[in-house]
């Protein structure tokens, strides 16, 4: 079969900018997990529908599974190994330990790096806004209320 | 993954220009429904063009009615106040497309290019009067966006031609337009029957409007009985439904019998029964046919009662 073409690509993960030559047809997931052995993202459906492989581009979430590499050329992608900074957890990652939010843990990076960019826009979301920004991730152990109570106690909305 | 070349052009020009010397090319956008069909194989282009970096490409302008950039996200849709208060049929829409994340990157030109029957942005498109414009190796066109839905999945795009996005009409501040769409589930679910209304009331000399501290938490039916003696006329009116034809379709028989008259509650019952009779919904696995009918009943009166009621009670009044 015809060798297909490579690209150079620059890519800036966690602030830290990656050299790479890589074939155009993998998702920004593949390279992420198979190159740069960011494993914290996870896949799930691989067709956009359960959330796990979740990231930040420019501060706003999208799904990883749909989304080319060739095409985060010049963007700001945040994956939840970026979110502790020296060797102590984000806020959000302690308040989802301290709340039971995470059981098996393979919902917890999407879920994670969602409410943490619902919290950057809106720091004070209630209940029904964050039951709505995080109504694109599946979470098949919590059912739901724990990661709801997590996110609400950093919005200082906890009852 | 099937193998394809990727190329990024920054002008509509190359773009176009691209997809003329490339055999087996697609535009890819936000790639929501382009990356699924792609990972199925129900699709393998060779060739897949991104519409991700061309310049200007992202603008929502407003003057001489609504101008949406070929490249508008349903996010951008969503953050747009103007949009909400004057379009409200397309922010109701936007904002229940897919999830966050699919909302972030996907854009409002993608939706009408798939052409899927559920397209959720299609009927609120189609009350609005949206026009679709187009360029191409042959030059520039615009046209209105029900002649270019063909069918299911087919669209009028000639071979190297691209959307560069829509013109909706000005509406004064007597037109209100809503979208339900009706899913199993709250999120992540495409619609079984999705129904977008507009209406422009006339409203004689007199303001309309509500008068006293009741109107905040009254319901639309009770306050429309109350206006009762003003004779309220419906000016104009359109109403379009989702997943009940192989393409989104305005009920021009429904909107016949609702256009010129005194508005009632019981003039929108009569009305929705028309738009159910011309609704041509099948047994699918979101909902079966006769189900799908009583509720384009239902949602055709609610979508109506709640685009006159953000005519009557603009959300900046209460
Ligand atoms: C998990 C998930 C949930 C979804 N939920 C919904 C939902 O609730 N409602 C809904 O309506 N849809 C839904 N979709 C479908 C999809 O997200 C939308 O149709 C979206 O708007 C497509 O936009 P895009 O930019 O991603 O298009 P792309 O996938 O990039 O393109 C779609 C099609 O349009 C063509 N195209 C794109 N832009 C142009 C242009 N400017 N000119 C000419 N052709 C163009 C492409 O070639 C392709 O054929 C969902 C998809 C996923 C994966
Ligand atoms: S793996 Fe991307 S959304 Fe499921
Ligand atoms: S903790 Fe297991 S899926 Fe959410």
């Amino acid at each position: 079969m015809k060798e297909m073409k490579r690209y150079s690509l620059t890519l800036t993960v966690n602030n830290e900018t990656h050299a790479l030559v890589t074939p155009p047809n993998r998702t920004l997931l593949e390279v992420l997990r198979d190159d740069l052995q960011l494993t914290g993202t996870k896949e799930g459906c691989g067709e956009g529908a359960c959330g796990y492989c979740t990231v930040l581009v420019d501060g706003q979430p999208v799904r990883s599974c749909l989304t080319l590499a060739v095409a985060m050329e010049g963007r700001k992608i945040t994956t939840i190994e970026g979110l502790a900074q020296g060797g102590k957890l984000h806020p959000i990652q302690a308040a989802f330990v301290e709340h039971h939010a995470i059981q098996c843990g393979f919902c917890s990076p999407g879920m994670i790096l969602t409410s943490y960019a619902l919290l950057n826009n809106n720091p004070t979301p209630t209940e029904a806004e964050i039951r709505r920004a995080i109504a694109g991730n599946v979470c098949r152990c919590t059912g739901y209320a724990k990661i709801v109570k997590a996110v609400q106690s950093l919005a200082g909305e906890e009852r | 993954m099937t193998r394809f070349e990727y190329h990024k052009p920054h002008t509509i020009k190359e773009a176009i220009g691209l997809m003329e010397s490339l055999e087996n090319a697609k535009f890819i956008a936000g790639g929501t429904d382009v990356m699924v069909l792609i990972k199925r194989k129900k699709i393998a282009p060779a060739h897949l063009i991104s519409l991700r970096n061309i310049n200007d490409f992202s603008s929502i302008d407003i003057g001489d009615g609504l101008q949406i950039g070929g490249g508008v996200t349903h996010s951008d849709i969503v953050a747009n106040e103007f949009i909400q208060k004057r379009y409200s049929a397309l922010t109701d829409a936007a904002g229940k497309v897919g999830s966050r994340q699919i909302r972030n990157v996907a854009t409002v030109s993608g939706n009408i290019c798939n052409a899927a029957p559920s397209a959720d942005t299609a009927c609120p498109l189609l009350v609005l009067d949206a026009d679709v414009k187009i360029a191409g190796p042959k030059g520039e066109r615009q046209i209105p966006l029900d002649d270019f839905f063909l069918g299911a999945g087919r669209v009028d795009l000639g071979p190297g031609e691209v959307v560069t996005g829509f013109h909706l009409p000005p509406f004064g501040l007597n037109t209100g337009s809503a979208y339900i769409k009706h899913t199993r589930r709250q999120a992540m679910d495409l619609p079984m029957v999705g129904i977008a209304v507009r209406v422009t009331i006339r409203i004689g000399g007199s303001e309309i409007g509500c008068k006293d501290a009741f109107c905040t938490i009254d319901s639309i039916s009770n306050i429309l009985r109350r206006l009762e003696d003003e004779e309220l006329r419906c000016e104009d009116v359109r109403i379009a439904m989702g997943v009940v034809a192989p393409r989104p379709v305005r009920t021009r028989k429904a909107e016949a019998a609702l256009r010129g008259k005194v508005i009632s509650e019981a003039l929108f019952e009569e009305i929705a029964e028309i738009a159910a009779a011309e609704a041509q919904p099948r047994d699918s696995i979101r909902g079966e046919a006769w189900y799908r009918r009583e509720m384009v009943k239902v949602l055709t009166k609610r979508a109506i009662l709640i685009s006159v009621d953000r005519v009557l009670r603009p959300d900046d009044m209460i």
